[in-house]
């Protein structure tokens, strides 16, 4: 690192924070915070998100590795599913008498 | 962008909210709409921030351990609650530092309740019982505001509201079960807190200006009047049960409308508090910059070290 780049200020990068309330759930995103490092991360995310037994578990992601899909090309990425009927039980036509089915 | 375009946007985004949809961060939204969330969400994380302080005044003095331990868990609450607000902002597209920025230069507001001083042990308790229940009628019914992030800080705030509000209550309730001094304080943090409590509901509705937009984008379910009213109906018998009495000699029952008449609230001094004039705006703002200006040297050295420990990684791998 060149010394201009050490004197430069740096703020706290910023995390996503994910939290399994209890075991046999899956993670939920929680919210972020700014932390130095990922160590920091999760204590602070101990602090800031389980202050009362929420969570048993907690994953931190810093924001930045997080890609995200833009809401303007939903209709191209999410509408082809909507006329797929067939992919749903109610599509079928079955006598009355099937049971279990 | 052509005007006739933008027009069409802010036809389907109105007709979203009407419909009770959420507005994510990455959704098109007018620019009007964010600057306002920007304004309302970052006052409200700064009033976190800020109120920490008038109670933080009390935590070595505390009466007893249990209360000790009671206030720190809610300063601590308060804390989280500024953060999780913080963080709901910056998805707008502001940085934290902007926004401390905003707060330290005098240029961002935050809640003008936290510019009085604790001056006793009752205070913290009137704060509790008063100023957090005043914040839970303003803050329920942002759970359900059109924007999403904001609308899920404040499902997590209210949930850890109600403990500051019951903490604050019971300090006054044991109070004026003790003695006459106990009791003459108990009364002496209600006739001071009273009146700023009401106008945390901000100015009449005649008067507010942001009331109407407010409304259309769900920032606000019912007017400050409302508000306000529904405060003073719950509130004043519980003074009735602590046995104290609110300072207002206009307060009366009204059997016709089924609320509490109410006198004449001091606007001047509430527009005095705002424009930075009150008892406690320059200490509460310096304690906040020595804060932050104190804390510096720390977040450098966490930043070097993580650094020097990601370095260490690399040539490690290397």
């Amino acid at each position: 690192m060149s010394d201009k780049n050490k004197n430069k200020k740096k703020n706290w990068p910023l995390w996503e924070i994910f939290v399994r309330s209890k075991n046999g759930l899956e993670h939920r995103h929680f919210g972020s915070l700014h932390a130095a490092d990922a160590d920091m991360a999760l204590e602070n995310a101990r602090d800031v998100y389980t202050r009362r037994s929420e969570g048993v578990s907690i994953w931190v992601v810093e924001s930045k590795n997080i890609t995200a899909s833009n809401p303007e090309h939903n209709g191209e990425l999410f509408e082809p599913a909507a006329d797929k009927v067939y992919r749903h039980p109610t599509f079928y036509d079955l006598p009355d008498e099937v049971k279990h089915m | 962008m052509s005007e006739k375009e933008i027009k069409n946007l802010e036809e389907i985004f109105e007709a979203k909210i009407a419909r009770d949809e959420k507005i994510e961060p990455k959704d098109w939204m007018p620019e009007k709409y964010r600057k306002t969330h920007i304004r309302q969400m970052s006052q409200h994380a700064h009033s976190e921030i800020v109120g920490m302080l008038p109670e933080g005044n009390w935590i070595t003095r505390a009466p007893s351990l249990r209360r000790k331990v009671a206030l720190l868990a809610k300063v601590q609450d308060e804390a989280g609650h500024g953060l999780y607000l913080y963080s709901a902002t910056e998805t707008l597209g502001i940085s934290r530092d902007e926004l401390y920025d905003q707060l330290h230069s005098g240029k961002a507001k935050y809640s003008s309740i936290f510019n009085y001083p604790t001056i006793t042990w009752a205070d913290i308790g009137a704060i509790g019982w008063l100023v957090d229940g005043a914040a839970i009628i303003n803050q329920v019914p942002l759970c359900s505001t059109s924007f999403g992030p904001y609308a899920r800080a404040m499902v997590r705030v209210c949930k850890e509201e109600s403990f500051h509000q019951r903490q604050g209550y019971e300090i006054m309730l044991t109070l004026c079960k003790g003695t006459p001094e106990q009791k003459e304080m108990a009364q002496d943090a209600l006739n001071r807190w009273w009146w700023p409590s009401l106008m945390m509901f901000g100015p009449t509705d005649d008067q507010s200006t942001h009331t109407e937009q407010s409304m259309k984008w769900k920032l606000k379910r019912k007017t400050n009047d409302e508000l306000r009213q529904q405060f003073i109906d719950q509130t004043v018998p519980q003074a009735d049960i602590l046995g104290i009495k609110v300072p207002d000699e206009d307060l009366k029952w009204n059997e016709e409308t089924g609320h509490y008449d109410f006198g004449e609230i001091n606007w001047d001094e509430f527009w005095q508090v705002v424009k930075g004039h009150g008892p406690c705006n320059k200490e509460r703002l310096q304690t906040r910059v020595d804060a932050w200006e104190g804390g510096e040297w720390v977040r450098d050295a966490a930043m070097a070290y993580a650094e020097k420990q990601a370095d260490k990684k690399v040539k490690k791998a290397g």
